[in-house]
């Protein structure tokens, strides 16, 4: 069954936005996607009737509040299948579960241990690894990339061998689209012993990701990218990897005993979870989940296709364009440079006429170092989206280049 | 000639005609092709504002007493830029440049316009600016 545009937009308020005279086209949900109504709605009866610290009164309202945040937690570890509800832990997003990572599993690694990672990776995903391997005195590897922006296996299996402790790997390159193939890459890895991470930032709104299935020992992303709350995020880990690991940060709800002669940690989620948290963030990311999971993923991703191959095929037809991220299997998200042109100059001329697009290197500065360019125009769609919506951008990509030549 | 405030008045005139601000961009990219061009030895990376996303080149030199400038950029809105601020900026005495409140910027409605990673490139290249005046006015 297709999806019902009208009706899904309607949900979003921001999407009738107008910028000057022009209505909004917004083609920035790689960045960050849009709010619905619901999680909205959430966010705003939280704070008016259901607003208490959670896991520590026994008043009305801490329970309230507590039983959301715990009901959060079960709605994501359902659409995850995840095991156990104590594998889904709330971070400030996927930087932060990454980091929260490359901490703890990082003390467990040792001299001559490598880590693998790839040339398409968001900063978020490199640095952290960068940091710890100077900290320890560890290997980090780098899976390189084609000319189309697939990832080139060529050298895979000298790439992960038995020092590989770790492999972290985004499900979905954020600049090129491209989703890697991890099913794979999991079972290579877990050959040698190695745990793999997925960075699923780019994936989770746009497919259906099990955890089980994947059988990958880490996953982390974001909520402000599938439609929820910014400040919140998942990590999801198996458990006997948690428990291995030591804690991340010190503080409150992550203890059990506290003296003046030591602690002792609290278990799984709280031990990873220090401090009061994001607590409508991570009631407000339930909420998004529980409405995204109402959708059939196979209609998202038909229609999601449907407006790749459209905006792929129009852009074609420009003089001089091309297109950066040319992978068989691939996201919707369309990277590009208009030969003659600056992308700030086709960003600012685009957003003159209500097109919000992303220009600049994408926090992912090796991709643009491997193809040699500064940076890209980047145009990314969300399922609300639509085929009219890319003409609009069309025609306003066609006058922005008539200006600029 | 013209003195600063005189124009800052001919340059708002100029941008009141057009209403719509695909016309006020259009202008601009026209005025970056007037752009007093840096000379190709002055075109190094010591000579590259910072805080801009596109690579803009800016040289200062004194003649006659006044600081003359002369810039080039990568992408073309940027250029048109650094034209306008070299059209109201170039000629003038060392500290007229320093103490410049450049009104007119925000009179267009400049400053509003440009994305914010852009309109931060706006500041940095005023700031530039006035610091190559208040450097030619020590070594004068
Ligand atoms: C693939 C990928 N990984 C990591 C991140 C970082 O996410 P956040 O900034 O929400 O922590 C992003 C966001 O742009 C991303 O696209």
């Amino acid at each position: 069954m297709a999806l019902d545009l009208n009706h899904i937009r309607n949900q979003f308020p921001i999407l009738s936005t107008k910028v000057g005279k022009y209505p909004l086209v917004y083609f920035d949900n790689g960045a960050t996607s849009q709010k619905p109504r619901v999680v909205i709605d959430a966010i705003n009866r939280y704070y008016e009737q259901e607003n208490a610290n959670i896991h520590r009164g026994v008043h009305h309202l801490s329970q309230v509040s507590t039983d959301n945040y715990e009901k959060a937690r079960r709605t994501i570890q359902e659409h995850l299948n995840a095991p156990h509800e104590h594998e889904i832990i709330f971070t400030k997003g996927t930087t932060d579960g990454i980091n929260l990572i490359a901490e703890s599993f990082g003390k467990l690694l040792t001299d001559g241990d490598e880590i693998l990672i790839t040339e398409m990776e968001h900063h978020s995903n490199i640095v952290p690894w960068q940091m710890l391997v100077e900290r320890k005195g560890l290997t980090l590897r780098y899976i390189p990339m084609t000319n189309l922006g697939e990832l080139d296996f060529s050298q895979l299996e000298t790439l992960i061998n038995e020092k590989t402790r770790l492999i972290a790997i985004t499900h979905i390159s954020n600049a090129l689209g491209t989703i890697n193939p991890i099913e794979d890459i999991i079972k290579k890895g877990h050959a040698v012993g190695a745990k793999v991470l997925i960075d699923a930032a780019q994936s989770l709104q746009h497919m259906r990701v099990d955890v089980q299935q994947l059988d990958c020992d880490f996953l982390v992303f974001s909520g402000h990218k599938v439609f929820g709350p910014t400040g919140v995020g998942i990590l999801y880990g198996k458990e006997k990897l948690l428990n291995e690991m030591p804690p991340y940060q010190g503080g409150g709800d992550m203890i059990k005993t506290v003296s003046m002669s030591g602690t002792t940690y609290n278990e799984l989620p709280h031990k990873f979870e220090a401090g009061t948290p994001n607590i409508i963030g991570g009631i407000g990311l339930g909420v998004a989940i529980e409405w995204l999971s109402g959708f059939n993923f196979e209609d998202i991703q038909q229609h999601e296709t449907d407006l790749l191959e459209y905006a792929t095929d129009a852009l074609s037809k420009i003089d001089g364009i091309k297109i950066y991220g040319e992978a068989e299997n691939k996201s919707s998200v369309i990277s590009f440079l208009i030969e003659g042109t600056h992308p700030y100059d086709i960003g600012t001329l685009l957003n003159q006429q209500g097109i919000a697009v992303r220009t600049g290197h994408h926090c992912t500065q090796p991709i643009m170092e491997f193809f040699d360019i500064p940076g890209t125009i980047r145009a990314s769609f969300s399922f609300y989206n639509t085929k009219e919506e890319i003409d609009q951008f069309i025609k306003a990509l066609e006058k922005a280049i008539q200006m600029l030549r | 000639m013209m003195n600063i405030a005189e124009k800052e008045e001919a340059l708002i005139d100029s941008f009141s005609i057009y209403d719509d601000w695909m016309d006020k961009y259009e202008y601009i990219i026209e005025l970056g092709k007037d752009l007093p061009l840096i000379s190709p030895d002055h075109k190094k990376d010591d000579n590259i504002i910072k805080g801009c996303q596109s690579t803009v080149w800016l040289h200062a030199e004194m003649k006659d007493g006044k600081v003359s400038f002369t810039a080039d950029a990568d992408a073309i809105i940027a250029k048109g830029i650094i034209a306008i601020l070299i059209d109201v900026l170039s000629d003038e005495e060392p500290d007229t440049i320093v103490n410049a409140k450049l009104e007119f910027i925000k009179e267009i409605g400049l400053q509003q316009h440009l994305s914010p990673t852009r309109s931060n490139g706006l500041v940095a290249m005023v700031k530039q600016m006035k610091r190559y005046a208040l450097a030619l006015k020590m070594t004068a």
